[in-house]
């Protein structure tokens, strides 16, 4: 039994969550908000640093979204301590802390144009006039609407919308940006776009995000760290990489992207290999490194479909192969996904992508096929 | 474009017929020139000319207008206030059956409404000395009560609809509640408070029971006045009156409507 199930070697990196002395930005202490006897957000604790763009990724109903309240202020945790750049946040009201919040609905004040829109919170601090009208234009061509400033919300589109949102929470330049579903309202060519505009935004304030959202692309684009939440609690925290590549627990790997889950049991337990003996693959699944566990302890071994090859002839270089038949075929264009039905009686989804416009041997309904991974595609997850 | 079928025409032509025709001839009548209110003496205005000469009349006008504008004013204020208490505040036990007494005036019969705050008035005045006799201050107080429940019904409507988030926007922005109350609150709402104004404003103006009810010597309103009038026969005055009321009234629905739609339309958005 070695390491557990390891990250990649750690190489020298500037990350700061890496970094052992780094002083976190936001501290989230054992916070745990109920409401009567439901407990939105279950003992959650979590460091962000400067600079970064945190999501909150999970499901409805996960307490992401109270949780951003909870820092917000706009509601009060039950126990537990929020301290952000050195201030506990313990009785601060909304209006006092040196947060801002984009909402999801934008919540622009219909009665205001663009401008007294992203002017108010200017307002509200008694800046000088010059100021407020420098730093609004400043803001309007940032997000690109200056030709729209006079106009009344509902005389623009979504995109603009989401723009002018934006606008007013950056114009008092926040030191923490909280970003509840940013581009949940815009059409899916719209987001890709407005995703790495937005990045650029952040880059260029140095302004730290945090984001909510329940869509794992968003997150996997958009962060530096991802904290996968569920049931109130945060269940992993890591990089889009490693919550993709090593998820800690079935929950993760289920949830963000879609993977083969081989239940079983520990059967040889090595310093440098396990073996794991699966109702769903008949003959033993090899992992090619120590895991915590015990021989006889229940597992599951996950592997993503695109790490998955399938063919029709023998695939001679790995040891994890199985037999099947293709089962159902679906088209997507860059990619193709096949459910294949092992000979045990499990179905395994493989992608593929579609390089060459025509296939010779391409693979059809009913095919007898061979399906395989290589020794370290499978993460072994026991929670 | 759809074919029209006759018969739906036809109905529809029937209903507004049959709920027009009456003011209609009304309306014509009030520029007959003859004083036989019922047989057609050709075009004249004098009617009108004679009813503002009638100091009776146009006392009682401005008396209803005072009463009106005061009552109004007061039921949108409490109105506001309950119904900001039965959607914003949390839930709690018998918030429902709150939300439904707030509308009960709406269907209670009028004379029950007038009767009850006679009563009231009567007791109140045996035991505090106040209000000091009924006249002007008792139809307002009267008008008020029901008027507010009206407007609690529309302002009501319009506070469920509106997004909480805009609210808690400005808090974030640094707006203290108050501040966030006359910002952006008020300006949304205020659709809304201006049609619950103007309903109130047009029932104070229409009453006639429960104003019987509860007004006292040199307060006699002017529904009060063409009553009394009208008892003692008609006369072609009233008809001129009568057009000027309605001139009035369909202007005032005409522009809560208005304002109404517009506010819809650009929260809809």
């Amino acid at each position: 039994m070695s390491e557990g199930n390891a990250t990649p070697d750690a190489e020298p990196r500037a990350d700061p969550w890496a970094d052992p002395h780094a002083v976190p930005f936001l501290q989230v202490r054992n916070v745990t908000k109920k409401f009567g006897a439901f407990v939105a957000v279950d003992n959650v604790s979590l460091d962000i640093y400067k600079g970064e763009i945190f999501c909150l990724l999970g499901g409805s109903g996960c307490g992401k979204s109270t949780l951003l309240r909870l820092l917000s202020g706009f509601e009060t945790a039950s126990s537990g301590q929020i301290i952000i750049d050195g201030q506990d946040q313990e009785g601060v009201p909304p209006f006092a802390r040196k947060t801002n919040m984009m909402f999801q609905s934008y919540a622009l004040f219909p009665h205001m144009s663009v401008e007294k829109n992203i002017a108010y919170g200017l307002k509200r601090d008694g800046l000088p006039k010059a100021e407020i009208a420098a730093r609004v234009s400043d803001m309007l061509s940032l997000v690109q609407m200056d030709q729209f400033a006079s106009r009344k919300p509902h005389q623009l589109s979504g995109g603009q919308r989401q723009r002018v949102a934006l606008a007013r929470s950056l114009v008092k330049k926040p030191k923490l940006l909280m970003l509840d579903e940013p581009l949940g309202a815009l059409d899916k060519k719209l987001r890709e776009e407005t995703q790495f505009e937005l990045i650029k935004i952040q880059e260029s304030l140095g302004v730290t995000f945090v984001v909510v959202t329940h869509d794992q692309e968003e997150a996997m684009t958009l962060s530096s760290r991802i904290g996968v939440m569920t049931e109130g609690r945060i269940v992993q925290v890591g990089t889009p990489h490693e919550i993709y590549e090593y998820p800690q627990s079935r929950f993760v790997a289920d949830f963000i992207g879609s993977v083969n889950m081989f239940e079983g049991r520990i059967t040889e337990d090595h310093e440098d290999h396990v073996l794991i003996g699966s109702r769903d693959t008949q003959t033993d699944i090899f992992v090619p490194h120590g895991i915590s566990g015990v021989v006889g302890q229940q597992v599951a071994v996950a592997v993503r479909p695109e790490k998955v090859q399938i063919s029709k002839s023998q695939l001679h270089d790995m040891r994890n192969t199985f037999t099947g038949k293709i089962d159902e075929i679906a088209y997507m264009g860059n990619s193709s996904v096949f459910q294949v039905l092992l000979d045990s009686g499990k179905r395994v989804r493989v992608s593929q992508s579609n390089r060459m416009r025509s296939n010779e041997d391409t693979l059809k309904w009913g095919d007898r096929v061979h399906v395989g991974w290589h020794d370290d595609a499978g993460i072994v997850v026991s929670s | 474009m759809k074919r029209r079928s006759r018969f739906l025409l036809f109905m529809g032509v029937f209903g507004f017929v049959f709920l027009y025709a009456p003011i209609l001839s009304l309306v014509i009548f009030s520029f007959n020139e003859s004083k036989l209110v019922t047989v057609w003496g050709g075009f004249s205005t004098k009617w009108y000319g004679e009813l503002f000469r009638d100091p009776q009349i146009l006392e009682a006008a401005w008396i209803s207008a005072k009463i009106a504008f005061l009552s109004a004013s007061i039921a949108v204020v409490i109105g506001t206030i309950g119904s900001f208490v039965l959607i914003r505040f949390a839930r709690f036990r018998s918030k429902s059956l709150l939300s439904m007494m707030i509308t009960a005036p709406l269907v209670m019969p009028e004379v029950i409404i007038g009767l009850s705050l006679l009563l009231l008035f009567v007791a109140l005045q045996g035991l505090i000395g106040w209000p000091g006799g009924r006249g002007m201050l008792t139809i307002i107080i009267a008008h008020s009560t029901f008027g507010a429940a009206y407007a609690a019904v529309v302002i009501q409507s319009r506070l469920v609809d509106m997004d909480l988030s805009i609210e808690e926007a400005a808090q974030d922005l640094g707006a203290k509640p108050v501040r966030v109350f006359f910002d952006v609150t008020l300006p949304v709402i205020a659709p809304a408070l201006m049609s619950a104004w103007l309903l109130a404003f047009t029932l104070s103006l229409d009453d006639l029971v429960i104003a019987s009810f509860v007004s006292g010597p040199g307060a006699s309103t002017l529904p009060m006045v063409i009553f009394s009038k009208v008892r003692l026969g008609v006369s072609p005055d009233v008809n001129a009156l009568a057009t000027i009321i309605i001139g009035l009234v369909s202007l005032g629905i005409i522009v809560a409507a208005l304002q109404m739609s517009r506010s819809k339309r650009s929260s809809a958005n």
